[in-house]
């Protein structure tokens, strides 16, 4: 039953901050999300959508103020608890005091695997990330492009079913962050992982995604989803095809809308200046 | 090693230099021994009474050593209280950092009258009581200063408030300790100095440098002044090489074993 459930379902979720106080802030309001397993999806807009927010109620590391989320048919916080879902941040969040090999066996110590089921694993993951050889070194010691390849293997090290990304490669170099989106679509389509991802850049959405969830601030909320589905295989050749670019204008296009809120506020204000 | 001879001949030459300069002060003014002793003289009176700075070095030491034991053992215990519980350490961490700049070792005074006259109890309570605030203060910050996404990331592995103690928390916090122990080390020497200033037996390095002064004794005081510069070198060499010993891999300190 739970295996035809989508991995992830949110229903007419809100989540308000600091309600009830002067600075009560409606971070999400009447969100609706249905992800499917096997699908790639990215949430975009700008800052303070709530789009961050919303990855985090999914995780279960914040409770929503109302609404349902569901995770593989089970609550977020069931899933949580079971380790159903890795998670990546734009700071790799790795631990200096850790060698590359003992970070990525960190959710498998919690799940209490014993010492060389979890040197394994770690073996198994640094190979999917192509870093064999840098088990030993401690996280300072690698590029920054390397240490988020880190922190993915970690995420995934349990063989989740899905995979939480919060601008993983925010804080990366553009030669770097495209080499590293290739990765992660290799990756994904090896571990037949779900993609939940956190992102403000409209090609790194289009080439990445099945779908572009566009949502917008004051109060955050989904304005638009768009299917991008690019034909066959990424490659090089993607980031110049007709059906990439088709992708880029339809998304901004969908984020225009958010903008054009931005100017109708600042007319408002205008207004009340006079 | 010609690197290495590079680094340490400047303020090797810089220290001769500074000696050959008070040495040749002394001479050419024919300076007065109860005015300021040469260093010559200085050295002599070190070698002769070596027995006796030994003696008032090891009363002295202990007494440091002691506090400084009891204080980191009792500041680390507190922090891991109050990083537990984070209203008191709302409450608490304003007054130790209150407490921390005003020189708080004058309160041996007071714990002198509690104890007899040839207790060094009193001294040594007075050194736990310095080094407990500089180990609590920074522990605690350790413990409590944890990167957000470091939380979140153990959150997400639903990891509970113990494991994240243990394999976040008391991890980050190790190099605080060390900080904290770089400053104890020598602040606990000087408290056991300060504290003998205040009564009670004569028998440490700081009674034994005010009596010189008082007999006009200069140089031999001033010989004391060395053993006393000593035993503080001495403590905070120990907290580095301590340092170095429990961390690996340079930047990051390390000594999280096998945890399992």
């Amino acid at each position: 039953m739970t295996d035809q459930a989508p991995a992830v379902l949110v229903s007419g979720v809100s989540k308000i901050f600091n309600d009830g106080t002067p600075k009560r802030v409606e971070a999400l309001v009447g969100v609706d999300l249905r992800v499917e397993r096997g699908e790639f999806v990215s949430l975009i807009g700008p800052s303070g959508c709530g789009k961050s927010t919303l990855l985090r109620l999914i995780a279960n590391l914040l409770e929503p103020t109302s609404g349902d989320i569901a995770v593989n048919g089970k609550s977020a916080s069931q899933s949580r608890l079971e380790q159903d879902y890795g998670m990546a941040f734009q700071q790799s969040g790795l631990f200096d005091w850790r060698t590359v090999a003992k970070n990525i066996e960190l959710p498998l110590e919690l799940k209490g695997w014993d010492k060389a089921k979890r040197a394994e694993r770690a073996r198994e993951m640094l190979e999917l990330v192509k870093l064999p050889e840098f088990a030993d070194l401690y996280p300072w010691q690698l590029s920054g492009g390397m240490q988020q390849r880190i922190a993915i293997a970690r995420a995934l090290a349990a063989h989740p079913q899905l995979l939480l990304m919060d601008e993983p490669f925010g804080a990366l170099d553009e030669m770097t962050r495209e080499y590293m989106q290739g990765e992660l679509l290799r990756i994904c389509a090896e571990t037949k992982t779900t993609v939940v991802f956190v992102t403000h850049s409209i090609p790194e959405a289009v080439y990445l995604s099945n779908r572009v969830v566009v949502m917008s601030p004051r109060p955050g909320r989904i304005t638009k989803v768009i299917d991008v589905n690019l034909s066959g295989e990424r490659t090089e050749d993607t980031r110049n095809a007709d059906d990439f670019f088709h992708g880029i204008t339809a998304v901004r296009e969908g984020l225009r809308g958010t903008h054009a809120d931005h100017a109708n506020a600042g007319a408002v204000r205008g207004v009340e200046d006079r | 090693m010609t690197e290495r001879l590079r680094r340490i001949a400047p303020p090797l030459v810089f220290g001769i230099a500074f000696l050959a300069l008070w040495e040749g002060l002394v001479w050419v003014f024919a300076l007065k021994p109860y005015f300021l002793a040469a260093p010559s003289k200085i050295f002599g009176e070190f070698v002769d009474n070596a027995e006796r700075v030994w003696e008032a070095a090891s009363v002295s030491g202990l007494n440091a050593l002691v506090g400084l034991i009891a204080g980191t053992v009792l500041g680390v215990a507190m922090s891991f209280v109050l990083s537990r519980y984070r209203f008191l350490g709302e409450v608490v961490t304003p007054l130790a950092i209150a407490l921390n700049a005003i020189p708080i070792f004058v309160l041996v005074a007071v714990l002198n009258n509690m104890y007899s006259i040839t207790s060094e109890t009193p001294r040594r309570i007075m050194v736990t009581l310095v080094v407990y605030f500089i180990v609590l203060v920074n522990v605690a910050k350790g413990l409590t200063q944890v990167r957000s996404t470091h939380v979140e990331i153990m959150r997400s592995y639903a990891a509970s408030e113990f494991e994240i103690l243990r394999k976040v928390r008391v991890p980050n916090a190790r190099p605080y300790l060390f900080t904290a122990l770089k400053i104890a080390a020598p602040a606990s020497v000087i408290t056991a100095f300060v504290s003998e200033y205040f009564g009670g037996s004569q028998n440490g390095l700081g009674s034994r440098i005010t009596s010189n002064i008082a007999n006009s004794r200069n140089a031999t005081a001033w010989a004391y002044v060395l053993g006393a510069c000593m035993l503080g070198l001495g403590f905070y060499v120990i907290s580095v090489v301590l340092e170095n010993a429990t961390s690996k891999g340079g930047g990051g300190t390390n000594t999280s074993k096998e945890q399992h």
